[in-house]
C-alpha cells in the first residue's frame, strides 16, 4: 500500500523519486508532516482551535453554566445567522476584497421578510425568494461597479453600508419594528426545529463515513495514476476521530434541545462550500485571483466573473443570514444587521484563518471563527458584563487574529513559502 | 552546453516557417515602435532576438502574444494567413508566451499553476489526473523540483522559470516564446533554463527567445535577429558569426561605446607592451559587418548616443 522509501526510484511512486524528499510513512509520518508545517508557518487552525479551548475553559471557570447543553445549544443557534454571513465574507476576503456592507444587507433582507409576510401577505417562500433575489442583485451591483469602474470594494460597499441600512429604514416605514408570526415555518424552522437524536447520530455516522470514503477513494486514484499515497491507518484514525467528536457532541446536545436545524444548515453551507472551493474550477480561479491578478488573467480565467460571482455570492449569504436573524429573534426591526453583525462577521472569517490578504482561507473558518466569536459574547454576557467590556474583549480577539495573520505571512516568507 | 554546430533543420528556407511575420509594422501615437520587421521561426530552431533597449523587442512579442494587434503585415502561422486579436488567440493558435515575471500563482501548488485555466475536470478536479501529468511532464524536461504538491513561493528563482516553461508546454504548442528567461537567474539556473530551452527544441517547437546576455544567446539559440530603433538590423547565424559583430549590429555603428571601450583597453595593453604610440585603431573591428547586413538599415552617426537615441521608442516598454 505504501512505497518503500529505501526502493530504487524506479518503483516508487511517480511523486516520490526525488531523492532529496524527506519523507517518513504511516501515522508517525503524518504528524511528523504536521509538526513541519506548523513549524513553517502553515498554522491552518490551529491558533484557533487553540484559542477556542483556552477560551471555553476559562468561561466554564468563572461560569459552571458556560458548558452546559442548555447553553451550548443556545450558542450553536447564535453562531447560525452570523456564520451564515461570515462564509460569504471567507469567499470575498479570498480574493483579497471586502465586503463591509453585509450588515446592512442583511438588515434589508429581514426588513423585506418583515414587510412581505406582515403588511403584504406575501407566502414565506415568496419573502424568502425576493429577499434572496435583491442580496444577489446587490452583489452584481457592487461586481459591476468593481469591474467597471475599478473602485476599490472597500469604497463601495461603504457607500453600499449607507445606502442599504438607508433603504432597510424605507422598507420598514415610520413603524421601524415588525414583528413575524411565530407559526411561520421559518420561524419555527430558526427556533424550534431540532433533530431527534437518531437522525443526529445518522448525521453523524454519515459525515465520518464520507470523510473515509472520499480519502479511500482518493487513495486508489492516485494509486491507479501511480502517486504515492497515505497509509490506510492515518485515514481510518482520521475518520474514527471525526466520529466519536461528532458522536459526543450530538449527546451532549441531545441532553438538552439537541442539534438545531438551523446551525444544521449553516454547517451544511459551509462543507459545500468547501467543496466549491476546493474542489472545482471555479474554487481554484478564486484562489488564482487572490493570490496573482495578473496570473490569474494571463492564464485565461474570466478574472471579472470569478470578482461578479463572488460579490453575488457574499451578498446573498448577507440576505440569508439576515433571515436566519430576523427569524431567530421573530422580529425585523431598525437594529436588524446593526450594531456588531458587520464587525462579527468579518472578524469571525479572519479569526477563523482566513488571510485578510487573500488567497489563503478555507470555508471552515466561518464555522471556527463564529465559534470562537459567539463563545466570547455568550461568557460574556452568562457573567452579567456589560456590552461595553464584550466589544472591547471581541475586538482583541479579532486584533489578535490579525496579528497572528500577519505573523505567519512572515513566517512563511523565512521558511520560503509565502 | 554549447550550441550543436549542425543547425540542421534550419539550413536555408527549404521548408516552410512554422511562424512567419511579413512587413510588420506598430505604432503608438507618433512612435513607430516596429517598421517592417520581418521573421521566421522553423520547427526545432531556437530564435533570439536582440536589441537595445527600446528596439522594439517587447513589442514584437506582445503582438505575437495577442496583447497588441500589428498595425500592418502578415503573420502567417502554418502556412495560413492569421490575426491574432486576443491572448487566447495567440494561444489557440499554438503561440506560448512566458513573460519575464513568469506570471506564477505563489499561493498555489505546482500542479495549480501548471494547469491553471487548464484544469482537468469530470465534474470536479481531477487532481490525480493533473498531478501525474505534470510529473511526466516535468520528467520530460528533467526538471528538477523536488515535490508539485508545495507552493510555487517556495521555489528557486529557476525552478520557477522551468514551472512557467512547463505551463507554457500544457496546452501542445508548436512555438514557445521566452521574454529574457534568464534574466534573474544565477549561473547554475540559467544553464538549467538554457538545457531546458535545448529540450524545447528537441521536441521540435519552435522557441523565439528574447534576451540581453549575449553568451546565453550564443550558447543556446541557432540563430539571432538583431532590431534596432524597430527594424530589422541582421539575421545571423549563430554558428558563423562574432560577439562584435552582433554588438554593432545592435548598436548600429562599428564605432560605439562597446568597441571604444574595447579599443581603449587593447591600447591601454598596447601602450604597456612597448612604448610605442600606435594610433587607436579599433581592435579587430571588421568595418565591413554590422549595418550592411541588416535590411533597410538606418544608420544616424550618432555613436556617442546609441542607447539614448532609442528613447522615442517609448512606445514598447521593457517588461522588467
Amino acid at each position: 500500500m505504501t512505497t518503500s522509501p529505501t526502493g530504487s526510484p524506479a518503483d516508487r511512486a511517480a511523486d516520490l523519486q526525488d531523492e532529496r524528499l524527506i519523507r517518513t510513512e504511516g501515522v508517525r509520518g503524518a504528524v511528523l508532516a504536521f509538526q513541519q508545517r506548523v513549524r513553517g508557518g502553515d498554522l491552518g487552525s490551529l491558533p484557533v482551535i487553540i484559542g477556542l479551548v483556552v477560551i471555553w475553559v476559562i468561561f466554564q471557570i468563572l461560569n459552571p453554566n458556560f458548558l452546559s447543553s442548555n447553553n451550548l445549544v443556545n450558542l450553536t443557534l447564535q453562531c447560525a445567522a452570523v456564520g451564515t454571513i461570515s462564509i460569504g465574507i471567507v469567499l470575498v476576503l479570498l480574493l483579497g476584497q471586502i465586503d463591509l456592507s453585509v450588515g446592512s444587507v442583511s438588515g434589508l433582507a429581514a426588513a423585506i421578510l418583515g414587510v412581505g409576510l406582515t403588511q403584504l401577505g406575501w407566502p414565506v417562500l415568496l419573502a424568502v425568494v425576493v429577499a434572496l433575489v435583491v442580496g444577489a442583485a446587490i452583489g452584481f451591483l457592487y461586481g459591476l461597479l468593481f469591474t467597471r469602474f475599478g473602485v476599490p470594494s472597500f469604497v463601495i460597499t461603504l457607500a453600499g453600508l449607507l445606502a442599504f441600512l438607508g433603504l432597510q429604514l424605507k422598507v420598514l416605514g415610520p413603524n421601524g419594528s415588525i414583528n413575524l408570526p411565530y407559526d411561520s415555518w421559518i420561524v419555527q424552522f430558526a427556533q424550534a426545529t431540532f433533530l431527534p437524536p437518531w437522525a443526529a447520530y445518522g448525521l453523524a455516522v454519515l459525515a465520518a463515513a464520507a470523510v473515509f470514503y472520499t480519502d479511500i477513494r482518493r487513495a486508489s486514484r492516485r494509486r491507479k495514476a501511480g502517486l504515492s499515497t497515505g497509509a490506510i491507518s492515518v485515514t481510518l484514525i482520521k475518520s474514527i476521530a471525526l466520529l466519536v467528536l461528532l458522536v459526543i457532541v450530538v449527546a451532549y446536545l441531545a441532553t438538552d434541545r439537541g442539534l438545531g436545524a438551523m446551525f444544521l444548515l449553516f454547517v451544511v453551507l459551509v462543507v459545500v462550500m468547501n467543496f466549491f472551493l476546493t474542489r472545482t474550477k471555479w474554487g481554484r480561479s478564486v484562489f488564482a485571483v487572490g493570490g496573482s491578478v495578473e496570473a490569474a488573467r494571463r492564464a485565461g480565467i474570466r478574472v471579472n466573473r470569478v470578482y461578479i460571482s463572488v460579490f453575488i455570492l457574499t451578498s446573498t449569504f448577507a440576505a440569508l443570514g439576515g433571515l436566519l436573524a430576523s427569524a431567530r429573534l421573530t422580529s425585523a426591526s431598525l437594529s436588524s444587521g446593526g450594531g456588531d453583525t458587520n464587525l462579527n462577521a468579518i472578524a469571525a472569517a479572519v479569526i477563523g484563518g482566513t488571510s485578510l490578504f487573500g488567497g489563503r482561507g478555507s470555508a471552515y473558518s466561518a464555522l471556527l471563527g463564529i465559534l470562537v466569536i459567539q463563545s466570547i459574547s455568550n461568557g460574556l454576557t452568562l457573567l452579567n458584563l456589560d456590552s461595553s467590556i464584550r466589544y472591547m474583549i471581541t475586538g482583541a480577539v479579532l486584533l489578535l487574529a490579525v496579528i497572528i495573520d500577519s505573523l505567519s505571512r512572515r513566517s512563511r516568507a523565512s521558511h520560503g513559502q509565502a | 552546453m554549447t550550441t550543436e554546430s549542425a543547425v540542421a533543420p534550419t539550413a536555408g528556407s527549404v521548408r516552410e516557417p512554422v511562424l512567419s511575420l511579413k512587413g510588420v509594422s506598430k505604432g503608438f501615437g507618433a512612435v513607430r515602435a516596429l517598421t517592417d520587421i520581418n521573421l521566421d521561426i522553423h520547427a526545432g530552431e531556437v530564435v533570439a532576438i536582440v536589441g537595445d533597449n527600446g528596439a522594439g523587442k517587447s513589442t514584437l512579442v506582445k503582438i505575437l502574444a495577442g496583447v497588441h494587434p500589428q498595425d500592418s503585415g502578415t503573420i502567417t502561422f502554418d502556412g495560413q494567413v492569421v490575426s491574432i486579436p486576443t491572448p487566447t488567440a495567440s494561444r489557440a493558435l499554438g503561440i506560448a508566451t512566458v513573460f519575464q515575471d513568469l506570471a506564477l500563482c505563489d499561493n498555489l501548488d505546482v500542479v495549480s499553476n501548471l494547469f491553471l485555466g487548464r484544469e482537468i475536470t469530470h465534474g470536479t478536479l481531477d487532481e490525480e489526473e493533473m498531478e501525474q501529468r505534470a510529473w511526466s511532464l516535468l520528467r520530460q524536461l528533467s526538471a528538477k523540483i523536488p515535490s508539485v504538491r508545495i507552493a510555487v513561493a517556495s521555489l528557486s528563482g529557476g525552478q520557477r522559470q522551468t514551472v512557467a516553461i512547463a505551463r507554457s508546454l500544457i496546452g501542445e504548442p508548436s512555438v514557445v516564446i521566452l521574454d529574457e528567461p534568464t534574466a534573474a537567474l544565477g549561473v547554475a539556473q540559467t544553464a538549467e533554463v538554457l538545457n531546458l530551452i535545448e529540450r524545447l527544441r528537441e521536441r521540435g517547437l519552435g522557441v523565439l527567445i528574447i534576451s540581453h546576455n549575449m553568451a546565453d544567446v550564443q550558447a543556446v539559440a541557432d540563430r539571432v535577429v538583431v532590431l534596432r530603433l524597430g527594424r530589422n538590423n541582421g539575421d545571423f547565424h549563430v554558428a558563423d558569426v562574432s560577439y562584435e559583430e552582433i554588438i554593432s549590429a545592435i548598436t548600429g555603428a562599428t564605432d560605439n561605446v562597446v568597441t571604444r571601450r574595447a579599443s581603449a583597453h587593447a591600447v591601454a595593453a598596447a601602450a604597456d607592451a612597448h612604448d610605442a604610440a600606435a594610433p587607436p585603431v579599433g581592435r579587430a573591428t571588421p568595418d565591413a559587418v554590422g549595418p550592411t547586413l541588416g535590411t533597410a538599415t538606418v544608420d544616424e552617426p550618432l555613436p556617442d548616443n546609441a542607447t539614448g537615441a532609442d528613447t522615442p521608442d517609448d512606445g514598447s516598454k521593457e517588461i522588467r
